[in-house]
């Protein structure tokens, strides 16, 4: 077993492990701390995927920008372990559980029957230098520059509507 | 040997169930608002494991703009969290049901 296939593993199992932690634990943050472990797992697979840049974006917007707004906001309500909150298994749980397992087992199947025929086998030998800040770049501001302007927008469009939902009065 | 990009379609798919369960079971809006962030990202590794088995960037490219509608869809989605709670002092969606009858 080589050193790839033990890191991929040992990532696996921490974005799995962490993310089931995430939905079953009651205090928000707990969740939200496992969260922020389970995107530094998805970063580490993305450096064995040779997406060097997206692993760096990962770390720097997901987990430094969009986690740090999240606890920012469990802390602002303060909701700590409230008990009004606390979760009971009833029906509503059960089926919710039953009908993922069974999308699970449905996407594994996919997975299981496609596997042979269309999924490539391994790392395609052209994408051990895709995922640099180079080819990103000159892809960004040349075939897809038209959708990173239309981001731009996207994002004036958040900032103007959190202002306005979150603002006592205007 | 490298790693099997079925792997990686596998690790993808139980992340984006995990997110899909805690959807289903969990009450607290933020937690649910956690649990979406968690499928866009199960599909964001989809995205650059194909990205990666096929040498082409677009994938990749694609990532980018989710993870940009990701960030515009948090700070929303908080936004709505703060006027909820100010209204209704929860954040239990089974609480906050104006819009079901």
């Amino acid at each position: 077993m080589s050193a790839e296939l033990l890191l991929f593993f040992f990532l696996a199992a921490v974005a799995v492990t962490t993310a089931v932690l995430m939905i079953t634990r009651r205090n928000p943050v707990v969740s939200a701390v496992c969260l922020i472990g389970n995107f530094f797992a998805l970063a580490g697979l993305y450096l064995l995927l040779r997406a060097q840049f997206l692993a760096v974006l990962q770390i720097i917007v997901y987990t430094g920008a969009i986690m740090v707004l999240v606890i920012f906001v469990i802390m602002l309500l303060n909701l700590g372990d409230e008990r009004s909150l606390a979760e009971r298994l009833n029906l509503r749980s059960t089926i919710g559980v039953v009908l993922s397992a069974g999308l699970l087992l449905e996407l594994f199947v996919i997975i299981g029957a496609r596997g042979a025929s269309s999924i490539p086998a391994s790392i395609h030998p052209q994408s051990e230098a895709l995922g640099t800040v180079e080819e990103v770049g000159s892809a960004l501001f040349g075939r897809f520059v038209l959708p990173f302007e239309i981001t731009s927008l996207l994002l004036l469009v958040a900032i103007v509507g959190a202002v306005l939902l979150a603002k006592r009065r205007l | 040997m490298s790693v099997p990009i079925s792997y990686y379609l596998i690790v993808s798919a139980t992340m984006f169930v995990i997110g899909v369960a805690g959807v289903m079971i969990r009450r607290n809006a933020i937690v649910v608002f956690m649990c979406i962030e968690l499928m866009l990202n199960s599909v964001n590794l989809t995205l650059v494991a194909y990205s990666a088995a096929f040498g082409d960037l677009t994938g990749q490219m694609l990532v980018l703009f989710v993870m940009a509608v990701a960030a515009a869809e948090a700070a929303v989605g908080l936004a709505i969290v703060i006027a909820l709670f100010r209204n209704k002092q929860t954040v239990d969606i089974d609480e906050i049901n104006i819009l079901k009858w």
